[in-house]
């Protein structure tokens, strides 16, 4: 593996969790590298997300086999963040706010890639989409919704990314409380194809495709939820899993 | 005493130009304290080594002082048997209570203080006589017998309690000196136990201890714990996350932090305990 060294230019990320004050400053940079790769992991699979989403909408089958055979990039980019991290943790023995940092990341990279996984299930379902003509006919209105639903969990991915860059505790808390409207928009949806299905029994094989998209959408948004309480366990050291907000909350009130 | 005043709320945000002179932070209290510790102050002549240290030491726990050198965790811990007495320019002021019973009270007899709160040093110093004699020496001039069937009794239970009979039963008339380094310093924990402390003080006790030796000394800490109180001053953060319960980290002679040491180890209040144990200059 090759180590980049921009110590010189260091983040916003790298100044709020001090990781260039180090005394070993092969530590300070391989910490650094950590975040690096997590980065370009999270820009792949946003990409994938969004192109996925694309490929549904507009039926495109060519970018949908992209997205299929990129996926095995993210399953790669996974091991080998894992395998630094076990590196680091062997020969560092981190403590403090950089053992949060390696507990985070490697947590972070399993929804990441699982966030790749769901991004593969729009690819196939687009393929098969793209064989009938849903999207012209009885498909039009589901679509709309699925667009209007992907286009905030899209929005929901890059502001988790953005919030990790920055360690910016109040932006994850954000996307944290709105995962609720992610939760109502699959209910619309679900609704909306039911009565399609009933209406068209025909075209229940497709309709069950966009709901198997949606499906992926909303899970993608849970796993988005994840990356922001990782963000605060890395920053505040605090635990806000499985709707734990109590201490956040009352610790701010206190302040 | 306005003990209160030290607590500072796990939650309060330290900020980063208070840090010299901030309070210690996290909990220096224990639900059951061996020792108790308030206000201490040492001076060295003019110079002050420790500044206003106030900390209970938990019965039957582990607490682990850490801190850079010359932070004076050593002087702080040799402060709890009276081991600066020996140091003419050394004045100590303060509450250093053990079990509600002040340990610089004039009518208390240091040797005495010593015989309950022994010490183990850095370096193994057992004296140059016979393994045997070694552990039984304290037993000897404390009077704690003079039967020999009780002496060989308390030699016999000691070493076994401090992991060392099984290697040196055959050879108990040896000479101390012979054995090896970490056996070395499991004699001389017996030695301590020997006269039936209520607190162990260690010095770095395994710092001059390869990695198996000092794995046997830590698995024997965390045994010992169950009968006595154990405070231990290490350089290794990592042997402190190892073997204690409680974790103090001392700075510029202050206490600047105290709590139970998973939290310091994760999550740690005090911005220059998190530059300590994560190796980064503060």
């Amino acid at each position: 593996m090759t180590i980049t060294k921009n110590t010189d230019n260091p983040s916003g990320f790298t100044q709020k969790l001090h990781l260039d004050k180090h005394i070993s400053k092969r530590f300070n940079e391989e910490l650094e590298q950590v975040r690096t790769l997590v980065m370009n992991m999270g820009k792949l699979v946003e990409q994938q997300v969004n192109d996925g989403l694309t490929s549904v909408l507009t039926a495109d089958a060519k970018l949908a086999e992209k997205v299929i055979e990129r996926d095995q990039k993210v399953n790669a980019m996974e091991l080998e963040i894992d395998e630094y991290c076990t590196h680091i943790l062997a020969r560092r023995q981190p403590a403090a706010s950089d053992l949060r940092l390696l507990v985070s990341v490697i947590k972070s990279i399993t929804d990441l890639e699982r966030m790749g996984d769901e991004a593969v299930k729009f690819g196939r379902n687009a393929i098969k989409l793209a064989r009938g003509n849903f999207a012209e006919e009885e498909g039009a209105r589901p679509l709309v919704e699925l667009k209007h639903l992907g286009k905030h969990v899209s929005e929901s991915v890059h502001k988790a990314l953005t919030a990790y860059a920055q360690m910016d505790v109040e932006a994850a808390l954000e996307i944290i409380k709105n995962d609720d409207i992610v939760d109502e928009e699959f209910d619309n949806i679900s609704r909306l194809l039911v009565t399609k299905m009933m209406e068209n029994p025909r075209e229940i094989k497709n309709a069950l495709r966009v709901t198997w998209c949606a499906r992926a959408l909303e899970r993608i948004g849970d796993h988005t939820t994840n990356l922001c309480e990782y963000i605060v366990y890395l920053v505040e050291g605090k635990d806000v899993r499985h709707g734990n907000m109590n201490q956040i909350n009352l610790n701010n009130k206190s302040k | 005493m306005n003990n209160i005043d030290l607590i500072v709320n796990e939650t309060t945000a330290v900020k980063l130009d208070q840090l010299e002179f901030a309070d210690t932070v996290g909990n220096i209290y224990a639900d059951d304290a061996k020792m108790t510790i308030r206000g201490a102050n040492v001076f060295y002549g003019e110079k002050q080594a420790i500044h206003n240290v106030s900390l209970d030491l938990a019965k039957n726990q582990v607490t682990a002082l850490i801190g850079p050198s010359g932070c004076g965790k050593s002087t702080f811990l040799r402060c709890l048997n009276r081991m600066n007495d020996t140091i003419d320019t050394c004045r100590i002021t303060g509450e250093l209570m053990l079990d509600n019973e002040n340990i610089y009270a004039k009518a208390l007899d240091p040797v005495l203080l010593r015989a309950r709160v022994g010490m183990v040093f850095q370096k193994p110093n057992p004296f140059p006589k016979s393994i045997y004699d070694n552990v039984a020496y304290g037993a000897r001039i404390h009077g704690l017998t003079n039967n020999k069937a009780e002496l060989d009794e308390i030699v016999e239970t000691s070493l076994q309690k401090a992991g060392l009979f099984n290697e040196v039963k055959d050879r108990l008339k040896d000479p101390g000196t012979g054995l090896s380094g970490g056996q070395q310093q499991r004699l001389c924990i017996a030695r301590t136990i020997a006269v039936s402390p209520e607190v162990i003080l260690m010095d770095e006790p395994a710092s001059a201890l390869d990695p198996i030796a000092t794995a046997i000394i830590e698995e024997l800490i965390d045994e010992l714990k169950n009968k006595y109180t154990i405070a231990i001053v290490t350089h290794s953060m990592q042997q402190a996350a190892r073997v204690s319960q409680h974790t103090a980290y001392f700075h510029m002679g202050k206490l600047v932090e105290m709590g139970k040491t998973e939290d310091i180890f994760t999550r740690p209040s005090h911005k220059l305990t998190e530059n300590y144990i994560t190796g980064r200059f503060g």
